[in-house]
């Protein structure tokens, strides 16, 4: 077990770091933050300074050691706009962020699976045709899309609820819907067709052909062997709790780390959007974490393979 | 006369609009062997399937399926549900894959016996013990706590019997049994069934291609051919005198383990597709005693007074000059079939 | 006295298996030292148990395989090295046929396409004779000219199985490795692919290893039968005494364990417990623990592939005692 442990712990530091450099080079490659800080205008003299206090005059790897050097005490940098703790504006946004992500994944999970799992047991009937087509609806139209789709609908035509803004709760229907309908399209999609091939296996024919209720069938001996592939998915979408709702919370004007994260691009302040970077890989990897351990704990066979 | 056990009534089966079940008749008595004889696609396995509804939705079943007189095709689920694992429980060929791989195999047994006996908690758990000993499982009780994949696939089916057996049920179906183990381990299990059957005094049905295996646990044997059944009667009359050219062919092409060294004798052809059959008789085209009529008319199941049953215009044995069968050689000219119809 | 086609001398294939969850690897000996011959236009069955090695020691006498002990030569010179040029060259000569036809063809060319892959392969016809032989191979295998245009999924298992045989034949080579070629067919197709493996070897002089679980079977095809268990040959004869006559129990008990069409059984040698795990190697004779006659020596030492009659061999502690004291 500690050696499974070490190996998967040394893997997602792995990730990390690497993520963490992507963002330095592409970060410090795509434009001069000094310039975008400061405007166009200023006189040289003011844009040398600001570069000297930020250690942006050293050589790149001098940069790079210096911020890894920190990260690993704990500092992770001061945003060059607000002068505050770049960790610290970033945990300010996470509350508005998962007011959003959790309930969004709650109802991709309680109306998408139960719909594919339906779906898969009533095949080519009316309800699989429709979970099919919605679920198809549902994926292939991008949020943005969607987003504008629901405030031109529920906003300017109906007037029944706000188009952005945080102010009372009706504020995050429109966003947390339109977050969750990409996703339960496809956890029904996937847990339709898990079912479907589970549905098939001989190990169910021999539960039926025990003698087994038909509900019991189903509940005791498919959905545990189907869970499987839904928990990647689950896992997955736990994985983007952070960071999924950039584009909703731009339409919406959420202010959540999404937000942050563009503003802070598109200003270069590096040290802000390197510390979300960092967040966003650090759920990632924890998120696949709990589903390598959940694997093990649902298909006995995983256990005695994961150690291979 | 003592009524049947099982009775199949003219049972077809349709997938997707494709006949692959041409209307099955077979009594099952109690305590009775009998073994389903044929190559793949003959029907064997479907038609157990069939009777006891385990067949995917878009399989049309019709005919009759009776258990004691009581009807059960067609009759809502909870009446079939009450069938399998009590009375008729059914084995197959893939034991490593027909159990549940994250369930543990004592679970898997005693949700049978809680099904069918009400057993629960440690009375089920000795009962499984039970069972798994009588199956020759060797240390069992450690054996209930661990995974399917634990086990080798000699072992699983082993389980799996046990697990049919937990619904003490008046009929076994064996479905290719042995067809994926190692030779060593097929003749434990075939020697584990026929103990078993000596035991409980239960009715099988062992459904093979292998006719040695038939013949070691069976006393009838049903020969099939492209979903029909084509010659029916005692092991030991089909052995010694074949009628219908498919099962003589059948036996003809098994290559032997003693006597002298032969060329094998194959049946020429292939076996056809159900959406293609051939017209009257199915065997026609690969039947080296064809006549004429062979390719108009479909021959019916029609019972011998030697208490066989036998489906074939020209059978051999008997008096096969009365017949005068076309020379095998040459094949039956289509002119000559259009002159006859 | 001809030479030997091929030979394999000593031949050793050892996996790394881990042994439970947390385990360490251990070396599992999948072929533990297996000496063989095969003579021109001999065939030579080899059968055993899943587990047994028989399928990595066909694998090895066509170099797929490296051996890490031991070796094969081939027509009298060592087997070259895998995916050498000198080795590529070599396949012509040998061909490997394997038990599922629709997985060694290629689902997008014809039949005739894949017969005729070797010829512009190896270049061994013009290329105006192609056709010409691709149609002789085909009726060689009895498919009809009709089926050259056919993609594998339109042929049955029997023409599949057929189609690669043909294209094996293709280069005309000296001998053909068979692993389980008739296992996935049913009896009459089984038949048919059987005469027709006999008749082209026997009409082309090719040597044949025919790797099988189905003594039935391997009976009818090879001249010569090897018995394997658990990565070694227990026994080797003539296929005609070896099941007349088996001398190893482990023979013994695979030739009872048979059933024969009609008759009831009885005095049948049953075998109890299962192969062991190669893992898990007993001690001394690797088949002690399932036989029914074993003594103390045979928990101790493992037995020799001896000599105990003309032309054949056996390793069994109790079946040489037996040949000394006759002698004696």
């Amino acid at each position: 077990m500690l050696r499974f442990a070490t190996v998967r712990l040394l893997r997602a530091l792995i990730t990390i770091l690497a993520v963490i450099t992507f963002a330095f080079v592409v970060l410090r490659l795509s434009g001069d933050p000094a310039q975008v800080m400061l405007g166009p205008d200023v006189p040289q003299e003011s844009v040398d300074a600001f570069r000297k206090a930020w250690g942006l005059d050293q050589p790149l790897w001098i940069q790079y050691l210096a911020y890894i050097r920190a990260i690993f005490t704990g500092d992770f940098g001061v945003s060059m706009r607000d002068k505050a703790s770049a960790m610290q504006l970033v945990i300010e946004r996470i509350p508005a962020t998962l007011q959003l992500t959790i309930p969004a994944l709650f109802l991709k999970v309680v109306i998408g699976i139960p719909a594919g799992v339906y779906a898969a047991l009533h095949r080519q009937s009316a309800v699989d045709r429709g979970v099919i087509l919605a679920a198809i609806f549902g994926f292939t139209i991008p949020s943005f899309v969607m987003g504008l789709l629901l405030v031109l609908i529920f906003s300017i035509t109906l007037g029944l609820l706000p188009s952005g803004g945080q102010d009372t709760w009706q504020h995050g229907i429109l966003p947390t819907l339109t977050m969750s309908i990409g996703g339960i399209g496809i956890l029904a999609r996937f847990s339709r067709s898990a079912m479907i091939e589970v549905m098939g296996q001989p190990y169910i024919r021999t539960a039926s052909a025990k003698g087994m209720k038909w509900q019991d069938v189903v509940w005791k001996h498919a959905l545990p062997n189907a869970a499987v592939p839904i928990v990647t998915i689950v896992g997955f979408m736990v994985g983007t709790l952070i960071a999924g709702a950039v584009v909703v919370e731009s339409i919406f004007s959420w202010p959540g780390i999404g937000r942050l994260l563009v503003v802070s691009v598109s200003n270069r302040d590096l040290a802000v959007v390197q510390c979300i970077l960092l967040m966003i890989a650090a759920t990632m990897v924890v998120s696949n974490l709990i589903v390598d351990l959940l694997y093990g704990f649902l298909d006995p066979r995983l256990r005695a393979q994961s150690a291979h | 006369m003592v009524s049947n056990l099982v009775e199949l009534r003219g049972l077809k089966v349709a997938f997707d609009g494709v006949q692959v079940l041409h209307g099955i008749d077979l009594e099952i008595g109690r305590g009775e062997a009998i073994g389903l004889v044929g190559e793949s696609g003959c029907g064997k396995s479907v038609t157990w399937l069939a009777a006891l509804g385990l067949l995917p939705g878009k399989a049309t079943v019709t005919g009759s399926v009776r258990v004691d007189g009581q009807e059960i095709l067609g009759q809502p689920r909870n009446v079939l549900e009450g069938v399998r694992g009590k009375r008729i429980a059914m084995i197959f060929q893939d034991p490593s894959s027909s159990l549940n791989p994250v369930l543990r195999v004592g679970r898997q047994i005693t949700e049978a016996l809680a099904i069918h006996r009400g057993l629960h908690g440690q009375a089920a758990k000795a009962e499984a013990l039970r069972l798994l000993d009588m199956v020759g499982i060797p240390d069992a009780r450690r054996r209930l706590e661990l995974f399917p994949h634990e086990f080798s696939g000699g072992q699983c089916q082993r389980v799996m019997i046990a697990m049919a057996l937990a619904g003490e049920p008046d009929l076994l179906v064996a479905d290719e049994p042995t067809t994926a183990l190692d030779a060593t381990i097929q003749a434990q299990i075939l020697d584990l069934l026929i103990g078993l059957r000596s035991e409980t005094g239960m009715a099988m049905i062992f459904i093979s291609h292998d006719l040695g295996a038939v013949s070691q646990v069976c006393e009838r044997a049903c020969v099939m051919y492209a979903g029909q059944v084509v010659e029916q009667g005692s092991i030991q009359a089909l052995f010694d005198n074949p009628r219908h050219p498919y099962t003589r062919g059948l036996f003809d092409a098994i290559p032997r383990i003693d006597g002298p060294r032969q060329r094998l004798v194959p049946i020429p052809g292939t076996v056809p597709h159900p959406s293609d059959l051939p017209e009257g008789c199915a065997f026609s085209p690969r039947c080296s005693h064809v006549a004429i009529d062979c390719r108009t008319r479909r021959p019916e199941l029609t019972a011998m007074d030697d208490g066989r049953r036998l489906s074939c215009h020209h059978p051999l044995g008997h008096h096969p000059e009365a017949h005068h069968p076309v020379d095998s050689t040459r094949p039956v000219e289509p002119r000559a079939l259009e002159a006859l119809s | 006295m001809t030479s030997p086609l091929i030979e394999a001398r000593g031949l050793v294939r050892t996996y790394e298996v881990r042994q439970g969850m947390f385990g360490r690897m251990t070396p599992v000996r999948a072929v533990d030292g297996i000496d063989l011959k095969v003579m021109p236009g001999e065939t030579l069955g080899v059968v055993g148990e899943s587990g047994s090695g028989k399928s990595t020691l066909g694998r090895m006498l066509l170099g797929i395989d490296p051996p890490q002990d031991g070796q094969v030569i081939f027509d009298g010179k060592p087997m070259p090295k895998l995916g050498t040029r000198e080795w590529r060259a070599l396949r012509a000569k040998m061909q490997f046929v394997y038990q599922d036809p629709l997985a060694a063809l290629d689902r997008r060319l014809t039949i005739a396409e894949q017969i005729g892959e070797p010829l512009a392969i190896h270049g061994l016809v013009p290329k105006q004779f192609q056709a010409a032989r691709v149609a002789e191979l085909m009726s060689a295998v009895g498919l009809r000219p009709d089926q050259a245009g056919r993609y594998p999924h339109e042929l049955s298992g029997g023409q599949r199985q057929r189609a690669v045989i043909a294209r094996a034949l293709a280069s005309r080579p000296k001998l053909l490795v068979c692993d389980e070629p008739v296992s996935a067919l049913d009896v009459s197709i089984q038949a048919q692919v059987v005469n027709m493996l006999r008749d082209l070897q026997e009409e082309n002089r090719i040597a044949m290893v025919f790797i099988s679980h189905d003594l039935k079977v391997v009976r009818n095809v090879a001249d010569r039968v090897a018995v394997m268990y658990l990565g070694r040959i227990v026994e080797e004869a003539s296929s005609d005494v070896i099941f007349s006559t088996p001398l190893h129990p482990y023979t013994k008990a695979l030739v009872s364990s048979v059933p024969v069409p009609g008759k009831l059984l009885k005095g049948r040698v049953i075998l109890q417990g299962e192969p062991p795990n190669p893992a898990r190697r007993p001690s001394g004779c690797a088949f002690h623990p399932r036989c029914p006659i074993a003594a103390d020596i045979c928990r101790t030492q493992v037995p020799q592939l001896l000599s105990v009659a003309d032309g054949r061999t056996a390793a069994c502690h109790m079946v040489a005692g037996v040949d000394q004291s006759v002698a004696a």
